[in-house]
């Protein structure tokens, strides 16, 4: 007689509680130390359900059809000089940005959620994050992958896994992660989980790889897609993660609540680089990035928190702040790149008539009041042969580590700016989500490692910020950086367009 | 405000049958074309029905293959055998 088959609740089952057991000579405090010390309480871990129900052999042949698809484009890509068909070698600096701010995060990921997974006592939810520990894994790959290609025809992608360590604005991303892999378990999903997959990365991985597509860059956006489809499930491992906890313990209420605060504040200032990819780093636009936030955080975050709400749970602090700032920080960041090209792997440039219209268009409020002027005067710096760079160090939040370049919310011309005196030392930030995060916790953020102080202090070698790009960052000055226009990488393209064929020469 | 359930799909042969089998039994679903990508979304609810898909691709369909497919999602997710379905409370 053929053995029934399972239905698929059943099959779940078997392949996530079943492979579980009852200690007999531990008791699963000492199994699972870190499940209590920060406070939250579990009765059951077997309310826990994954809604997809994956178990590790749909796992495997799913995963590897996404890989299969995957590798097919990217050699398609490769064979066919897929990089000379893009819309302007200016999209590539926004990849550069991706690739060595975001692989390294994907590495990240994995190990946050390979120590995780450990340390649940629930079956299903060690189950869960095993299979998003691989999945990332898988991500960190993909985007190598990809980045190999861009690394032999492109400038600035040599070196990312020691930029990451090292590299001012990489710190940003950098410190990110690690403030959330040196939380508790629970904490660690909170922010990972949640507030950054299920609120923030559509953000990341849904428009500005569309974006991608738009501009010809066929490998991008299929590996984005790829990790995005498995984010899908990421993002309902963090919203059943939350539920779950929510509904275990009262008690859990105001801690989840805190956490969703920080890490919501947290994302959203890491996103701000995300927002001048989109608005100033690909030539042909989809939406911009308050569009984009419209979009993905206040409609679909809004739904989201109204339907949290019957836990106790009320939309993230200083939620209204993203309001004003969505018409502000792609263009603040832009500033800070533009100023600072000198100093970071890739080239920045100012913006053309078309692309100043544009923003005029999709910020009619601020941007021709705020932005435009500077980058007028900046032109003009330009092209009397004075392009502007600034020689100084910026200060940095001593929490999101951002160069302290955002304004008021309710000023938008007064540079935004907190301070507390904590053990007799002064600490910045650039806002009040960042202050309140420090002095919750103001003992975890004084250790944070600032790559000016740390530069001011001699730690990152030479005598001078030429010398720590060139040495300590393994950057090198002019082919690496500085301005688009007439750099190594400009003139390549403009090559590569001249030595087209006229039948295969689109452009102009 | 409104609770707009949501999911996109990548612009290729088999989700365009998917989002024919949602368009069907979703009328209320609002389709968004952008590049590389087929966004959906709707009030409330959206269903994903095998038996529908099944009938748009001419094929046996496994409601998880959608994975392989998907790009993103917002809602609280239900899945069985049968259906896939994203709602708000």
């Amino acid at each position: 007689m053929a053995a029934k088959r399972l239905n698929q609740k059943d099959k779940y089952r078997c392949l996530t509680r079943d492979l579980a057991w009852e200690p007999s000579y531990q008791t699963k405090e000492d199994i699972y130390p870190y499940e209590r010390f920060e406070g939250i309480k579990i009765t059951d871990w077997d309310k826990w359900e994954d809604p997809f129900r994956l178990t590790m052999d749909a796992y495997w042949k799913y995963q590897a059809e996404k890989e299969k698809k995957l590798y097919a484009i990217f050699d398609a890509f490769a064979q066919n000089n897929g990089h000379t068909n893009l819309s302007d070698a200016r999209y590539v600096n926004a990849l550069k940005l991706f690739l060595s701010g975001v692989t390294p995060l994907e590495y990240q990921a994995y190990q946050g959620f390979a120590r995780v997974g450990r340390h649940f006592g629930g079956a299903g939810a060690r189950v869960a994050c095993q299979m998003q520990a691989i999945d990332e894994l898988r991500h960190v790959q993909t985007q190598i992958h990809a980045m190999s290609h861009y690394n032999k025809h492109f400038n600035g992608l040599h070196d990312f896994a020691h930029m990451h360590d090292r590299v001012w604005f990489l710190s940003v991303p950098k410190s990110f992660f690690e403030d959330a892999r040196t939380a508790g378990p629970f904490e660690f999903l909170t922010a990972i989980s949640f507030s950054f997959e299920y609120v923030l990365t559509n953000l990341l991985f849904v428009p500005f790889m569309s974006g991608a597509a738009y501009n010809g860059d066929m490998a991008t956006v299929t590996f984005g897609f790829s990790a995005q489809s498995d984010e899908a499930r990421h993002m309902t491992l963090g919203l059943e993660v939350i539920k779950f906890l929510l509904e275990q313990h009262e008690d859990n209420v105001p801690i989840i609540q805190r956490w969703i605060d920080k890490w919501f504040w947290r994302g959203y200032r890491l996103l701000t680089l995300v927002g001048m990819m989109m608005d100033y780093m690909l030539p042909n636009k989809v939406m911009s990035w308050a569009e984009a936030w419209e979009v993905y955080y206040e409609q679909a975050g809004g739904a989201l928190f109204k339907d949290l709400e019957r836990y106790g749970i009320r939309p993230p602090k200083y939620v209204e702040q993203t309001t004003i700032g969505k018409e502000h920080i792609s263009h603040q960041a832009w500033s800070i790149f533009y100023q600072y090209s000198q100093a970071t792997n890739f080239h920045t440039w100012m913006p053309t008539d078309e692309e100043l219209d544009w923003l005029s268009a999709k910020y009619p409020d601020t941007f021709d009041r705020i932005y435009r002027p500077r980058y007028e005067h900046w032109r003009e710096m330009q092209a009397r042969g004075e392009r502007f760079y600034n020689p100084t160090l910026p200060m940095l939040c001593q929490v999101c580590q951002i160069p302290l370049s955002f304004t008021e919310p309710d000023a938008d011309t007064t540079l935004s700016h907190r301070s507390v005196l904590h053990a007799g030392e002064r600490f910045h930030f650039c806002s009040d989500g960042c202050c309140d995060i420090f002095q919750y916790e103001p003992d975890k953020y004084v250790q944070a490692w600032l790559p000016v102080h740390q530069i001011l202090q001699g730690n990152c070698g030479g005598g001078d910020v030429e010398a720590v790009v060139r040495d300590y960052y393994n950057i090198a000055a002019g082919f690496d950086n500085f301005d688009y226009q007439g750099s190594p990488e400009h003139q390549r393209w403009q090559q590569w367009q001249g030595d087209r064929p006229a039948d295969f020469n689109t452009a102009g | 405000m409104t609770s707009l359930v949501y999911i996109a799909f990548q612009d290729n042969d088999n989700a365009r049958y998917i989002v024919d089998a949602i368009v069907q039994d979703n009328p209320h679903a609002v389709v968004q074309h952008q590049p590389a990508m087929i966004r959906v979304q709707a009030e409330q609810r959206l269903e994903i029905n095998r038996a529908t898909v099944e009938e748009k691709l001419g094929r046996e369909w496994d409601v998880q293959e959608m994975l392989i497919d998907v790009i993103t999602l917002g809602g609280n997710v239900e899945e069985d055998e049968d259906r896939f379905a994203l709602h708000w409370n």
